[in-house]
């Protein structure tokens, strides 16, 4: 996939700084400083309904670490949490769960769909009576990652893609904002 | 034991019973009514001991259901499977929970998946499904044209 | 939803664990009644990953339902394809070459290991211990590249067709697992260092969740969990299946029937893994990696039951076929089933610290459960 030329690279910091005597000032747009901000600072909730889920461990366990983005301290409770990452398949009897864990997230928050079954339902497509197709049947989703399960480091570089679509102002949230 | 000397005890157990051939393990039909009578006998009996219920399983053949359950005895070391045919339009069965605890779960799967009504269980509901789901998945004639896309 | 009140008369209150929790494993919803804090009931409500396979399986054909059971206990997804594998032979009489026979044992015995760190991790992590969990999974990523090279997948592997394998093993299969065999050695020394000797684990573990025989058995409880009551039930003693009759391993078997003494289990199944790895090694046969089979397969009216230990007990394939290119009736008989319905007998007067170290010594995949 394809980055978008108007998303800032990884590292930089938005804006300019002039240095003058006694310390410098900063020239920048509040809403970028902020973005660049939270984008650094996401921290998932712990959700893993199957087998995504032992791969979303493994990201988080020492050889493919994903503390060094920002997504340190995983969280079990949704109310202290900023993305939740969908590792697994969503059944009928669990999307209410999932509905209401996805409210009582405090805003802003993000989605992140991972593994064939978050996506479109996966291998559960045809001839199964409980498996809803597809998470963004019952929350919006941010970024898909595909793959069954997809590897630790197609979790990466869904996490920098999330970053990058923040700090470029691509969110729902942020849409919205700018609309009204 | 081995398989002639198992038919032949268990037929002296409950001679109405109908074995079948050519199975890896002595498979034995018998009348629904008779189970609880023959499971208690099958449990206590010191020749056959069969106290390990290992799978409990339900299988619709269109005209009817059949119930099949899997034993063997960590004693003697033997298996027998146990098949009763159910009548598919009221299906029922005495259950087993009190002999084997383990039946207690999968009388609620073949009830959650089948519809099989199991007579005294302590606790007969849903265990896969929501409690307000209609109808009976795993069944042959099972429609449901919301969810189930076909291939 | 179900709405309960949460007070009764006589002070008891009815608390929910999960589905989402970070000691489950999985989705389980556990609706507790304490008493206080000491438990009075546990009641498990399982439904939350139920994605009716047993339905989707009639429409797949015999070689097209494998994949699906890796995804059922993902952590020994080998050891599932192998058991469903052996019942399609079964029924159609094929018969394994032995170098395939071997590769499969290989690779059951290290997803078993695999399976092992991964429970010893998160088990760790539930009673308070977070480092670990950290071990654990850096060599778990030993295992999963060995697998990734042979087999092209980490964690779901469609490897074991009926009739063999998929593909012959990566040339640098056997130095790899050499290698791997010397680093584990010292580490699960290190293991029992750092977690089995320490005073806190000793006095959360022992004496806690008491299972004895007769219990076990009532309750089909198979697997370690069993074990560590004192029953034998391991399938890989009592029905042979390739090369298993020839190897030289032991059961670990305990009677305490506490938490502890399944811990014990485990670790000692771990080194009984690696002695079978060690063995069979360097003894790899020449030959064909897959027997000829026809493209399509039809298995003949009847039915077929294999069974296999996985690394959380026996799990069971019962087909039962009418003569054509897809099974009629296909039923999975998972130990985790079983094991769960122990739960309620052996966390009463506990607390629910208790319970959390009693169901992370059941080692519980949820996905396996509910099929």
């Amino acid at each position: 996939m394809d980055v978008d030329q108007q998303n800032k690279p990884a590292g930089t910091f938005p804006g300019e700084v002039h240095p003058t005597a006694g310390g410098g000032i900063l020239v920048t747009k509040l809403d970028e400083v902020i973005n660049w901000a939270r984008s650094n600072s996401l921290w998932p909730l712990v959700f893993g309904t199957s087998c995504c889920a032992i791969e979303m461990m493994s990201t988080a366990s020492a050889k493919y670490d994903w503390s060094r983005f920002g997504f340190e301290v995983a969280r079990a409770t949704p109310r202290q949490a900023d993305v939740i990452i969908i590792a697994g398949t969503i059944v009928n009897k669990m999307a209410p769960v999932l509905k209401r864990l996805y409210d009582q997230m405090a805003d802003p928050k993000y989605v992140i769909a991972m593994g064939a079954c978050a996506t479109s339902g996966g291998p559960f497509f045809y001839n199964t009576y409980s498996v809803v197709k597809g998470a963004d049947h019952v929350i919006p989703v941010d970024v898909y990652i595909a793959g069954c399960p997809p590897r630790p480091e197609a979790l990466l570089h869904a996490l920098i893609t999330l970053q990058e679509k923040i700090r470029g102002g691509g969110t729902r949230e942020q849409i919205k904002i700018e609309k009204t | 034991m081995n398989n002639e000397e198992l038919k032949a005890r268990l037929g002296e157990l409950l001679p109405a019973a109908v074995f079948e051939e050519g199975a890896e393990w002595v498979t034995m039909v018998i009348d629904p009514a008779a189970w609880k009578e023959f499971a208690r006998q099958i449990r206590r009996d010191p020749g056959l001991e069969a106290d390990y219920l290992f799978c409990v399983t339900c299988v619709d053949w269109k005209t009817h259901l059949t119930m099949v359950y899997h034993l063997t005895s960590t004693v003697h070391r033997h298996t027998l499977v146990v098949k009763a045919k159910l009548d598919r339009n009221d299906p029922e069965i005495v259950t087993v929970s009190d002999i084997w605890r383990t039946a207690e779960f999968h009388e609620r799967e073949a009830y959650d998946l089948f519809g099989v009504k199991f007579k005294d269980h302590p606790d007969l509901r849903r265990l896969f499904m929501t409690d307000d789901w209609k109808g009976w998945p795993l069944r042959k004639d099972y429609e449901d044209s919301v969810n189930m896309i076909k291939l | 939803m179900i709405e309960e009140i949460a007070i009764s008369e006589n002070g008891e209150m009815v608390v929910n664990l999960g589905p989402q929790h970070p000691s489950t494993h999985g989705v389980l919803h556990l609706v507790i009644t304490l008493q206080g804090e000491t438990i009075k009931k546990v009641e498990p409500h399982l439904g939350y990953i139920h994605r009716s396979i047993e339905k989707m399986c009639e429409s797949l054909s015999y070689r097209q339902f494998i994949y699906v059971t890796s995804r059922m206990d993902y952590l020994s997804s080998h050891i599932n394809n192998h058991g469903c594998a052996l019942c399609v032979e079964k029924g159609m009489q094929i018969e394994v070459p032995p170098r395939a026979k071997v590769i499969r044992v290989l690779m059951d015995e290290l997803t078993r290991l695999a399976s092992h760190q991964l429970w010893w991790g998160a088990m760790a992590m539930d009673v308070g211990a977070l480092t670990p969990f950290f071990y654990a999974f850096r060599e778990r990523e030993a295992i999963n590249d060995i697998m990734e090279e042979t087999c092209g997948a980490r964690l779901t592997m469609n490897y074991m067709v009926p009739g063999g394998v998929m593909a012959d093993l990566h040339p640098n299969f056997q130095k790899k697992v050499k290698a791997f065999i010397s680093l584990f050695r010292s580490k699960i020394d290190e293991y029992d260092e750092l977690v089995t000797g320490n005073i806190i684990f000793k006095s959360r573990m022992q004496g806690v969740g008491y299972l004895s025989r007769e219990d076990a058995i009532s309750y089909g409880c198979t697997g370690p969990t069993a074990r560590a009551s004192g029953l034998r039930c391991d399938m890989r003693k009592l029905a042979p299946y390739e090369v298993y009759g020839e190897l030289q391993f032991e059961e670990p078997i305990a009677t305490e029937g506490d938490c502890f003494a399944r811990y014990r289990v485990r670790m000692q199944e771990m080194r009984q893994s690696l002695s079978i790895i060690e063995q069979l090694i360097d003894n790899i046969p020449e030959g064909e990696f897959q027997a000829k089979t026809k493209a399509v397969l039809k298995l003949p009216k009847g039915e077929f039951y294999s069974r296999v230990e996985t690394a959380r007990g026996e799990f069971g394939v019962y087909i039962v076929s009418e003569g054509g290119t897809t099974p009629y009736r296909i039923k999975f008989r998972s130990p985790g089933f079983s094991n769960l319905s122990a739960l309620d007998h052996m966390a009463r007067g506990h607390k629910i610290g208790d319970l959390v170290a009693i169901m992370g010594t059941l080692d519980l995949v949820i996905p396996d459960i509910d099929r």
